[in-house]
């Protein structure tokens, strides 16, 4: 019986352990691919500026940029693939480049999200681009910071979600 | 009228899920055995009352009754028949119906089948069953009324997204609900066993079956909608680590821990409290998924319109079940009598370890699913995690996994022995590393991980190949191996099945990982272009009418080395309510790989932008679920797990293997 106790015993804390070291390198692991490039930060134009200064991103560094497309800034390059548009907050803008197909429902005006990195000539160059996706339902972060500067029509309140703020 | 009958059905359904809540708890207290025997009664008549108002609810979608509000947002009269029907289920307050109809009708199916189980654990069991469809009866009546009328009625309906207008619709959400849901009858059984204070063999014989039933169904509902995913939203992707996702795979991932544990339990009467745990958690996610979704909380493709009062309503039903769940699990489980013994080296040991890393893996996915709500809670600034986050996490935790995979069912109960294993398995693992190798260095050192993954799937297979061998004799009496392969239970069958699946799918990954060929060009009508080793002639484009959309469709004509191998014919679609476009990919799957194609927009020229890949091996990533599933299905049907059934192991197993080193070759599904 004693033996028996003490193999019990023994047999928990085996489980235990594994368990914890499990969990430690888990630990670890989330650490260390949370400090790289899985994560990126969430930017409307007019804190890329800011950003940059206080060196919170360098050119190269991914980040998502949200906003809206400005009216009227969407143009094809020659090699009919290649977009270049303007995504605005209404206080500031950051020209992008996207190489690939527009999802069906990227428009003038309307919410939109880009990933990618900041070229050295401040051209957001984007590999994915994520747009509004029915009346209901806007990507995070693409509310404009200062609705009043926004004259278009299609501005704030009008079939975004009330948790984008 | 119909409409009232289905409101009024649902009202009654909440008054017999009240009493259904009470009574057995109260019955078992008095030991009174005629209040425990109505709890059947109570359960299947929860089911019939959630069949009616889910029945009405669809009548109303079917015949386009706009004076209903649900319908008249999110349905239209020329849309088709079938996405009507399945229109009842592709929103909020419809979807959440459909919650408690399968919450419901896994009551009654306890209710009908569990017979077996002794009168008062089953009504403790669908006591609680009882309880969770109260809570959720109460969130729909209070917070998401689909019966809600509409004065005056509306004309003509809002329309469905176009997104959803797809037979996906059709099987994906009803699928993964009846698997989320399944998960409830487990995680009844575990409360219901909590209190009665005792978890028997017997017990695990009881769980398993419907744990396994809501895992195979788990594994349908997400492998249907990761293929939806990758012909509907044109980027050829099949995996997002969208929080929808997510919340699907975190319930996944436990709940095929669950499974295995559930395994120790009745064969070995160990890891009881670890089991119970495991259920309780794996419904917490079910609960948690439905809590991302539905409260907004997290936007993704999967959301629906946000409503604040019902995030606090489902948070605050998160909080009672998983808080109560655990607070009992915290008094109760001590005093569970104390598990049996196993060595080190034991299949029990595996399974640990399988558990071990499973749900490692669904806290790393949790992590990161959150994260981003705790950074915006407690940093000023939105952030996102990112799929490197979560594919690190998955090469990390779930490499070793399928490594032991190849090990683990060779072991045998108690106390293994790791030399013998690993000399049966020596060839496996000098086929694995050779490939490794050499795939590394094909590629010139640049896909490292595509020799990796490709020799653990190849390590795998081969051992389970050396597994089925050895257990039949193959080499040591190879004139009566074909004859022993029959008396391998189905069990075990399921789990070989099931295990060559997670090969499969690892090998559709790295495969179509490495070598994906896309091509994004803009074409005329007439021109060609080489993709891989496959030419793609862009033939015509063509304007198309269908039931409540335009479209234009292309015709894109593959040929190999001059040989004409198929048509595709990708669309871009306008639906005109609401006005929406949508992208159907053409595809045309091969066994090397899917041919696929995707129609941009009209560029200059009378030129189309357009992308186009071969992905090969892609379609392994649904065989090797379809093989998961169909794994399950095997051990579902096996005599042993249908209790009452007359033990034919010891019996059977000492009579096929008499001089084998492993006992049994029944212990090894």
């Amino acid at each position: 019986m004693n033996k028996g106790l003490r193999t019990r015993k023994r047999q928990r804390m085996l489980v235990v352990i594994t368990g914890l070291v499990t969990l430690t390198v888990a630990i670890f692991l989330v650490l260390f691919a949370l400090g790289s490039d899985s994560l990126s930060l969430f930017l409307q134009p007019s804190l890329v500026k800011e950003k940059l200064a206080s060196g919170e991103i360098t050119y190269g560094r991914r980040f998502r940029l949200g906003g809206l497309v400005e009216t009227g800034s969407v143009e094809t390059l020659s090699d009919q693939v290649t977009y270049q548009f303007t995504v605005t907050d209404c206080a500031a803008t950051v020209p992008v480049i996207f190489k690939g197909l527009l999802p069906d429902l990227f428009r003038d005006g309307q919410g939109v999200v880009t990933e990618g990195s900041l070229r050295e000539d401040g051209v957001f160059v984007a590999d994915n681009v994520l747009a509004k996706h029915d009346e209901n339902y806007a990507p995070p972060g693409t509310l404009p910071v200062n609705t009043d500067a926004c004259t278009h029509p299609e501005s704030a309140g009008d079939g975004y979600t009330s948790d984008s703020k | 009228m119909i409409v009232e009958i289905g409101h009024f059905a649902l009202i009654v359904a909440l008054m017999l899920s009240l009493i259904g809540a009470v009574l057995p708890h109260l019955g078992a207290y008095r030991a009174n055995d005629r209040m425990l025997a109505m709890s059947d009664g109570l359960a299947i008549s929860q089911f019939l009352m959630a069949f009616i108002a889910f029945a009405s609810l669809m009548h109303a979608y079917v015949t386009s009754d706009f004076s209903v509000l649900n319908v008249a947002t999110n349905s239209h009269s020329l849309k088709p028949l079938l996405y009507k029907i399945a229109g009842t289920w592709g929103n909020h307050e419809g979807s959440l119906l459909l919650w408690v109809f399968t919450l419901t009708l896994f009551g009654a199916a306890v209710a009908v089948r569990g017979k077996y189980l002794p009168l008062r654990f089953r009504a403790r069991v669908l006591g609680i069953q009882s309880a969770l469809v109260l809570g959720f009866l109460l969130f729909i009546l209070f917070t998401s009324n689909p019966f809600e009328r509409l004065i005056p009625a509306a004309i003509e309906g809002n329309g469905l997204n176009p997104l959803l207008q797809d037979p996906g619709l059709v099987f994906h959400p009803p699928m993964l609900y009846l698997g989320y849901v399944g998960l409830s009858i487990a995680f009844s059984f575990s409360i219901a066993a909590l209190i009665e204070g005792e978890v028997t063999p017997l017990w695990a014989r009881w769980v398993r079956p419907w744990t396994l039933l809501a895992w195979l169904l788990l594994t349908g509902g997400i492998a249907l909608g990761s293929w939806w995913a990758y012909y509907e939203l044109g980027w050829g992707g099949w995996w997002f680590w969208d929080p929808v996702e997510n919340a699907s795979f975190m319930p996944w991932l436990v709940a095929t821990a669950l499974l295995h544990s559930a395994i120790v339990v009745e064969k070995r009467d160990a890891l009881k409290s670890w089991t119970i745990l495991l259920s309780i958690i794996a419904f917490s996610f079910s609960l948690v998924g439905t809590f991302l979704v539905r409260s907004g909380i997290i936007t993704s493709v999967h959301a629906f319109a946000v409503d604040p009062t019902r995030g606090v309503f489902i948070l605050a039903f998160l909080a009672i079940v998983v808080g109560g769940a655990f607070i009992l699990y915290a008094w109760r489980a001590p005093k569970l009598t104390p598990s049996g013994l196993f060595g080190m080296v034991s299949r029990e040991s595996a399974l640990v370890l399988n558990n071990i890393l499973l749900s490692t893996f669904a806290g790393v996915v949790l992590l990161g699913t959150l994260y981003p709500l705790f950074y915006e809670a407690f940093a000023n600034g939105r952030i996102s995690v990112g799929p490197p986050f979560f594919e690190y996490g998955a090469i990390v935790l779930m490499s070793p996994l399928v490594a032991a995979l190849g090990i683990g069912p060779i072991l045998a109960w108690k106390r293994g022995n790791i030399s013998r294993a690993f000399q049966l398995t020596v060839p496996a693992l000098i086929i694995g590393i050779v490939a490794m190798v050499l795939i590394s260095w094909q590629t010139s050192g640049g896909l490292i991980m595509t020799g990796f993954g490709l020799g653990l799937a190849l390590w795998l297979v081969c051992s389970i190949t050396i597994d089925i061998a050895d257990k039949i004799q193959l080499l040591k009496k190879p004139a009566k191996a074909i004859s022993r392969l029959t008396s391998i239970r189905k069990a075990a069958w399921g789990m070989y099945l099931a295990h060559t699946g997670v090969a499969v799918i690892l090998l559709a990954i790295t495969i179509s990982e490495a070598w994906t060929v896309e091509k994004l060009t803009a074409l005329a009508p007439g021109e060609t272009t080489k993709v891989g080793s496959y030419d793609f002639v862009f033939d015509e484009i063509v304007p198309i009418a269908g039931p409540n959309y335009s479209a234009v469709r292309g015709h894109f004509s593959v040929f190999e080395n001059g040989a004409y191998i198929a048509t595709l014919k990708p669309e871009d679609r306008i639906y005109t309510n609401p006005v929406t476009n949508t992208t159907e990919a053409g595809i045309h799957p091969l066994l090397a790989g899917d041919l696929y194609a995707v129609i941009g927009e009209a560029a200059q020229g009378g030129r189309w932008s357009v992308r186009l890949y071969f992905k090969p091996f892609i379609s392994g990533l649904w065989l090797g679920s379809a093989m998961m599933m169909i794994g399950g299905l095997l051990s579902l049907t096996d005599r042993r797990l249908r209790v009452g059934a007359p033990s034919k192991r010891a019996r059977k197993g000492s009579k096929t293997i008499p001089n084998s080193d492993t006992p049994t070759i029944v212990g090894a599904e």
